[in-house]
């Protein structure tokens, strides 16, 4: 082996777990454990001690170094903002988001359309804010899903080892070599896209995902002295991993859900824009660029510019309050 | 410790393999799953029933799955990638053409944004905490997770439409010079390059700020180099290790944001020949497509290991000890 660095207990296990397998995968920018970058941070040593045993414990602190973060503040106003829209979209919207006037097609931003019309003569402005609904709806369902399962199965592999870890990393290593946007695609292509499709889909490959992250850190937990302890008590393999390693994890679990939570929005945008996500004709803005980025070369610019907008603000923002909290609570 | 080096590549080839024949086996289950019949989705609604279950037989999906994957992974094994239903011509006629068309795409890409984002890194590591590596860093990060297709439709707002610089389609019309196909590639290229520009330079950067926290970047200050020499000499030369693999592996990744791209610019590589697949129904060439992004993941991954072994000055050491 040539990793000559034992300082965990990773490079003991017996499966191969050797730097490469802590790589990043390609397949999904995502899930590259970058180091973080360690600007959003209020100042530097800021966060807890390094120390500390239980590091991933999350505490108050925490959330007072967040709320002094600006990125993490751009983040959350921005996210906020898109979560209002999606509540209350169809409340504030100055039009109505489904029904156009067929004669007012493919009008260029006005006192009366700020976002000009589409090709159906519906109002873009209104499309944009209604837009926010499902996608902030299937997103957070998805991640959410994935994060029980991948935890759950996490914390069984670390813990047990043995062949379920074998199985469900081969499988994991498996998946890894398709970008997670291929793999959603495949299946949604072959089991016919919808909201629950989604969700079911999105949610079991983030499983796959973040298992492995859990099991990284369950690896290292379960050498500690508190384990040992807590076996020579006699608790139970399901005491153990729930209600001593789980609160010891959770701080690389919730940073991994907020990453996720960006990724899904992601693939979900993605998987409209190709046509096999939210389908029209739901306000969506991936669907909505699909469906109008061909009227581009006629100049008709707005149809296509506001829902792309709208897109990128939301996974910034996601990716903002994800950085944040990684870098207050790994760092 | 030359042949423990070799031992290890050895191992992590067959380990690739073994992900490989899992692979094929999801991709071909997955295959299985969607829903409609080959024959039926072939002759169409009108069609008489004798004549689908004769196509069907003629396919061979009326056999058991197990049999079928065996024919289909045997037929890869010798080369044979089966014949697309919608063009009743063998896949590999139009699955190579068009790995050939992604791979320039993919280069022309890599060329613009691997110098770019190791300058960036560094740059921002070289100026760490201050404005610009700021600047930097949350730009690239920001960059690095919008959707291709968004910053694709911002790009051809802006510089097709707006500036009329660059043409909207990535293909060059046919017979086109070198310099016009590269220029017709440009613009395709720039959301890849968005995508792996965060990435890779907060890889560089990282690399590099740990090279320069190293007792052996101290020690080489305090002994009186240069700054310059410094950097050059002793830290970009250990910062780097990362970046190349991150680099290598990241191949995987661009082959699959290319089916994005690839649709949104209308360029026939292996991202709109899976994408056409999907909404043909055509199974082979889906398989097969989505195979194919999978040997070129493994393979980058392992190409990214290779390169590690071999750039990794510890293992060098220990190898001539």
């Amino acid at each position: 082996m040539p990793d000559d660095e034992p300082r965990d207990a990773v490079a003991a296990a017996p499966a191969p777990e050797t730097y490469l397998d802590a790589e990043p995968s390609p397949s999904d920018p995502a899930a590259v454990p970058l180091p973080p970058l360690a600007i959003t941070t209020a100042g530097p040593g800021g966060a807890g001690g390094a120390l500390d045993v239980s590091a991933g414990r999350i505490r108050r602190e925490h959330l007072r170094l967040l709320l002094r973060s600006p990125a993490f503040i751009v983040g959350a106003v921005l996210l906020l903002w898109w979560v209002v829209c999606a509540i209350f979209g169809r409340v504030i919207a100055p039009d109505n988001p489904v029904a156009g006037s067929l004669l007012q097609f493919n009008q260029g931003p006005s006192a009366h359309h700020w976002f000009g019309t589409d090709s159906l003569g519906r109002d873009v402005l209104s499309r944009v804010l209604v837009g926010a609904r499902d996608i902030l709806a299937i997103a957070p369902l998805a991640t959410l899903l994935g994060t029980v399962v991948g935890t759950a199965l996490g914390l069984v592999m670390g813990y047990y080892r043995g062949v379920i870890d074998i199985v469900v990393g081969r499988l994991v290593d498996a998946m890894l070599a398709l970008p997670v946007v291929i793999v959603a695609f495949l299946f949604v292509v072959a089991v016919g896209p919808s909201t629950l499709t989604l969700i079911l889909v999105i949610g079991f490959v983030f499983a796959l995902l973040i298992a492995r992250t859990v099991r990284t850190a369950v690896l290292q937990e379960r050498e500690l002295d508190y384990i040992a302890a807590a076996q020579l008590r006699d608790e139970s393999g399901a005491n153990i991993m729930f209600a001593e390693i789980l609160p010891n994890v959770l701080g690389p679990i919730l940073v991994e859900f907020t990453v996720r939570l960006g990724y899904a929005i992601f693939t979900i945008a993605t998987l409209s824009f190709l046509g096999f996500g939210i389908q029209p004709p739901t306000p969506d803005w991936g669907a909505d660029i699909a469906s109008s980025y061909t009227y581009l070369g006629a100049g008709y610019w707005w149809e296509t510019l506001f829902p792309a907008l709208a897109i990128a603000s939301l996974v910034v923002a996601v990716n903002l309050i994800a950085d944040s909290i990684e870098a207050v609570l790994v760092r | 410790m030359g042949g423990q080096v070799t031992l290890y590549l050895l191992k992590r080839l067959g380990l690739a393999l073994l992900t490989l024949i899992l692979l094929s086996l999801i991709i071909f289950l997955a295959g299985q799953v969607l829903p409609g019949d080959p024959g039926r989705a072939i002759l169409g609604p009108f069609a008489a029933k004798s004549a689908v279950s004769s196509l069907d037989h003629t396919l061979g999906v009326d056999r058991p799955v197990l049999e079928q994957y065996w024919t289909w992974i045997t037929g890869i094994v010798r080369g044979d990638l089966g014949t697309s239903y919608q063009y009743r011509a063998p896949v590999s006629s139009f699955l190579f053409p068009a790995i050939g068309r992604s791979l320039k795409l993919a280069l022309v890409a890599f060329v613009i944004v691997v110098p770019l984002s190791i300058v960036g890194g560094v740059v921002a590591a070289l100026n760490r905490g201050r404005a610009l590596d700021r600047v930097i860093s949350v730009t690239g990060l920001s960059l690095s997770t919008v959707p291709e297709f968004v910053s694709g439709v911002v790009l051809i707002v802006v510089f097709a439409i707006g500036l009329k610089a660059l043409p909207v389609t990535a293909s060059a019309p046919a017979g086109s010079s070198i310099p016009t196909e590269i220029r017709y590639l440009i613009l395709p290229a720039i959301p890849l390059v968005l995508i792996l520009f965060g990435y890779i330079a907060r890889m560089a950067r990282a690399g590099t700020i740990e090279a320069l926290d190293s007792d052996y970047a101290r020690t080489a200050t305090l002994k009186g180099l240069p700054r310059s020499v410094v950097i050059r000499r002793h830290v970009l030369r250990n910062s780097l290790l990362p970046t190349i693999t991150v680099i290598a592996t990241q191949t995987g990744y661009l082959i699959g944001g290319l089916v994005v791209v690839e649709t949104l610019f209308n360029y026939p590589g292996i991202g709109r020949l899976i994408f056409t697949a999907a909404t043909d129904k055509d199974f082979p060439m889906l398989e097969a497509g989505v195979l194919a992004i999978g040997v070129v993941y493994l393979l980058a991954t392992l190409v990214a290991d290779v390169l590690y072994t071999v750039l990794n000055p510890r293992i060098r050491l220990q190898r001539a000890e």
